[in-house]
């Protein structure tokens, strides 16, 4: 084990945690505003990958690929939340799992339909392709350190929105008390939308940049929806700063359990034992960490004030 | 007391005991195997509906119990132990345990917190499966002998395994009743109702809860085990969290906390998507993609019939 790798895995854990802070700063506000326990978050974020595959390749621009992207799934996800979503804001969590769980359901199959069950792999154009030299021997690749610029902007430019901006004051106002909010005269529904519609953007986006990396495929979406969900459990449901936390701290120990788990464990102990408990407990280790984090911290460890 | 609904339950019941000799009559074995499913599949909705519906907690982990459950089988067969007493109490043995691990740390929260912690210990359970190459890994393994009775009863035998599920199901539907309409039950649904009056009459409700929880995971791990039999298959898929939904799904469309509701849940969500899937009536492209469907008429259902079919029934339950 040498530096050189830690810092490379470092880096990668850093850039998965910048992409499940996308999503999971969409849909932490979702639950603290909305209390809207929303599973085809995840549904998003596909769309929003095969959007910009599909608006890359038709128009050869990456740019315009990514706006087009971005503003499909901002579409899409306003109508989901105007036709399906809108009436299940009062509804206990039960019907909100049920139903969303039949929104999973409904566009994985409608992306099968329209692109086919079979992968699709979009490519990095050529000035966002090779590698960084960052130190005598350690490069990196260009693209994920631009998911990771990319990330951390959004984080900041989130912070200022929520803790600056009006509209930030309603959603933080939103968050602690709905009713309050809306006998004040603000046209509450209206902001639902407005959240919904900005967070189903994060997961497009969060999407769109994963299609380089990862397969774009029907389905993509839960197996990291789960991730988030961790994220936010441990972040503290519907606080922005603890999804934050809660993804560099997931991104972090997922990669780095996946890297040096078993070589540790072979060190430690005996190489059968890092070989045979190894990979079992990397993946294994971020519900562990959500486990223990429930167990003694059962709001989180950045519980948003009010709720 | 017996009331309309009784009467309907019973009425299903006998519907479901005359069809091996009414399919056989109709040369159509595959109709007893779809319904042996089901009723699995109920025996499973079943125990969730009893944390689920009669206990207020929401746990999105329950395909956990089916998966140890078939485990304990295909492990113990792995092994050459074919004995399906030592599998089966296996099966119910270590469910209860998981359960009561899991329940330990789960009970304690509620709302949101609960679905997600037991959505997250059912995925370290699924990774474990999926991670264990001994046994199969992503793959899973064939269950090469079914379990064996000493002689008592033959699982090869379509029909007596059939009557064996069905037996299970209406002792199940017994114990569910007896105990929700028990002193025990009525803590039980006390607690979901308002928990602070429950505790001011001098009740402490995390004992009943897990409790609950633990019986709960027993029975469902007793459905895993059955489901290993049906499919002589298992891999870790019996643990994904799709089909915790589906479980879910179930109670919901059935009737949450009703006698009947989880059983009538299985039928319909297994035989619409039997029906969805392969019903000639139906064009092709409904079959070809089925789960779109599928996914329209669950977000309805959610949205219009609140009560599940259980209250389309005549009568009330007297639960509710």
């Amino acid at each position: 084990m040498n530096l050189v790798l830690v810092a490379e895995q470092t880096l990668n854990g850093l850039q998965l945690g910048v992409m499940l802070f996308l999503l999971a700063a969409g849909l932490t506000l979702v639950f603290g505003i909305m209390n809207l326990v929303n599973l085809a978050h995840g549904a998003l974020y596909m769309v929003g990958a095969y959007l910009a595959a599909y608006f890359y390749e038709a128009t050869g621009s990456f740019a315009l690929g990514v706006v087009l992207g971005l503003a499909g799934t901002l579409v899409v996800g306003i109508a989901v939340e105007l036709v399906a979503l809108r009436t299940l804001y009062e509804r206990d969590h039960l019907d909100q799992v049920l139903a969303t769980f039949g929104l999973i359901l409904f566009f994985n199959e409608l992306i099968a339909i329209l692109w086919g069950r079979a992968a699709i792999y979009s490519t990095i154009p050529a000035y966002l392709s090779g590698h960084v030299q960052i130190t005598d021997n350690l490069r990196y690749p260009l693209y994920r350190l631009v998911i990771i610029g990319v990330g951390l902007a959004v984080a900041v430019l989130l912070w200022f929105v929520v803790s600056r901006t009006r509209l930030g004051m309603l959603i933080r106002a939103g968050a602690s008390n709905r009713a309050m909010v809306a006998a004040l005269g603000v046209d509450i529904r209206l902001l639902y939308t407005i959240v919904f519609g900005f967070g189903a953007a994060l997961a497009g986006l969060a999407g769109l940049l994963a299609g380089p990396i990862f397969s774009v495929q029907p389905g993509m979406g839960e197996l990291i929806l789960i991730q988030v969900f961790v994220v936010i459990v441990i972040g503290g449901i519907g606080s922005i700063r603890g999804a934050f936390a809660g993804a560099l701290i997931v991104g972090m120990v997922d990669t780095l359990g996946r890297a040096f788990l078993k070589p540790v464990l072979s060190a430690v102990i005996s190489p059968t034992a890092g070989d045979a408990a190894g990979p079992a407990l990397a993946s294994m280790l971020i519900y562990l960490l959500m486990a223990v984090v429930l167990a003694f911290r059962p709001e989180g460890l950045f519980p948003s004030r009010g709720s | 007391m017996i009331t309309s609904r009784t009467w309907i339950l019973a009425a299903i019941l006998l519907l479901l005991a005359a069809v091996p000799p009414v399919a056989a009559l109709l040369q159509q074995p595959f109709y007893l195997d779809l319904l042996r499913r089901v009723m699995i599949f109920a025996i499973a909705a079943i125990s969730l509906n009893l944390i689920l519906g009669y206990g207020g907690m929401v746990s999105f982990g329950h395909a956990a119990y089916l998966g140890i459950g078939a485990y304990a089988v295909g492990v113990l067969a792995h092994h050459g132990i074919d004995n399906g007493w030592l599998q089966w109490g296996l099966a119910i043995g270590a469910s209860a345990v998981v359960a009561a691990a899991i329940g330990s740390i789960s009970v304690r929260t509620s709302g949101i917190y609960f679905i997600m912690i037991t959505l997250a210990f059912t995925q370290m359970l699924y990774y474990l499966g999926v991670s264990i190459e001994e046994y199969g890994g992503d793959d899973g393994m064939r269950l090469k002998i079914r379990s064996q009775f000493s002689g008592l009863i033959d699982l090869n035998d379509p029909t007596a395994f059939y009557y064996l599920v069905f037996g299970i199901l209406v002792l199940f539907l017994y114990l569910t009743h007896r105990l929700v309409n028990s002193r025990f039950g009525m803590v039980l649904q006390a607690v979901r109702s308002n928990e602070a009056r429950t505790r001011a009459i001098g009740f402490s409700p995390y004992p009943y809860r897990l409790a609950t929880f633990i019986i709960s995971g027993a029975m469902c791990g007793l459905a895993g085990a059955l489901l290993a039999n049906q499919t002589a298959f298992l891999t870790p898929e019996f643990m994904n969290w799709t089909r915790s939904g589906e479980l879910m799904f179930m109670v919901i469309l059935g009737g949450i906390a009703s006698t009947a509701g989880p059983l009538l849940g299985a039928a319909a969500l297994l035989l619409l998507e039997d029906a969805l899937q392969g019903w000639s009536v139906l064009p092709k492209w409904v079959h070809e993609h089925w789960q779109l469907y599928l996914g329209v008429i669950l977000v309805l259902v959610v949205l219009f019939a609140r009560r599940g079919l259980a209250g389309l029934l005549p009568g009330r339950e007297r639960n509710d």
